[in-house]
């Protein structure tokens, strides 16, 4: 968790899809090249969603992990 | 509780030109559920920053009225035609199991308890993300719908060679 300088921090906790990838959209545009963004989810199927996201998107899934039904991505900023 | 993925913080895509993929979604269908599924699926689109358009015709272009209007159209056929299925994104019906409204205040239910947005959320949503909205031509005429009974944020109304053009230039086309 700690090393990374985290830029932005979006809680998603709690949302259903679409809303998690839609958040991380819109937090995307607030920080700049390079910078990381962090996302908070709690939807099951935001794993596989945030993969693809990153792929679609070209922005780069940097780590992504889970606990206790919470999962974490940190993501750069294409 | 494990790792699920450590991806390299590698080269972000400056490799100069990368194709926008697109998505055409032709909205026709005025049903709760289906108008649902159109912005769900539009709104994570432009999130994936695929350039979406959604193209609105018949019944769908009901949903795209301001949920204010109560009546929209210049004749009886068509004011009776809104009055039978009320004109707004908040007032759509289920195409099964409606019962006079009981079927989507049940869904609503359900969306608020799992979180998940209802149709106008994901709308504003998908405006805030620049997915284009066109309504079609023909079905405004017909219907009587006028472009300030139209929510706002909408592209120029257009007809059928637009929406042609949008959809086979688009890597996915959706009719829905």
């Amino acid at each position: 968790m700690g090393n990374l300088d985290v830029k932005l921090k979006v809680d998603a906790s709690g949302l259903s899809c679409p809303l998690p990838i839609v958040k991380a959209a819109q937090g995307m545009k607030t920080i700049a090249s390079g910078e990381l963004m962090e996302v908070v989810a709690t939807d099951p199927g935001s794993v596989k969603d945030f993969a693809a996201w990153a792929g679609s998107t070209g922005n780069t899934l940097v780590e992504s992990d889970s606990a206790n039904g919470k999962y974490r991505f940190v993501l750069r900023h294409k | 509780m494990s790792a699920v993925a450590t991806a390299p913080a590698a080269h972000a895509s400056s490799e100069g030109a990368v194709k926008t993929k697109k998505l055409c979604i032709i909205a026709y269908s005025g049903d709760l559920e289906k108008t649902w599924a159109s912005l769900i699926i539009a709104s994570a689109a432009a999130a994936m920053e695929i350039e979406t358009s959604i193209f609105v015709t018949f019944w769908a272009l009901q949903a795209f009225v301001k949920d204010s209007k109560r009546i929209t159209g210049q004749n009886w056929m068509q004011k009776m035609l809104s009055f039978m299925q009320r004109p707004g994104i908040s007032h759509r019906k289920t195409s099964k199991m409606n019962f006079m409204g009981m079927g989507p205040w049940m869904m609503f239910q359900l969306a608020d308890k799992y979180h998940a947005s209802k149709p106008k959320e994901l709308l504003e949503m998908c405006q805030e993300l620049g997915v284009k909205i066109y309504p079609c031509q023909m079905t405004s005429d017909l219907f009587g719908i006028r472009r300030e009974d139209l929510i706002d944020g909408l592209e120029e109304t257009v007809g059928a060679a637009t929406m042609l053009q949008l959809a086979t230039e688009a890597d996915s086309t959706m009719f829905i």
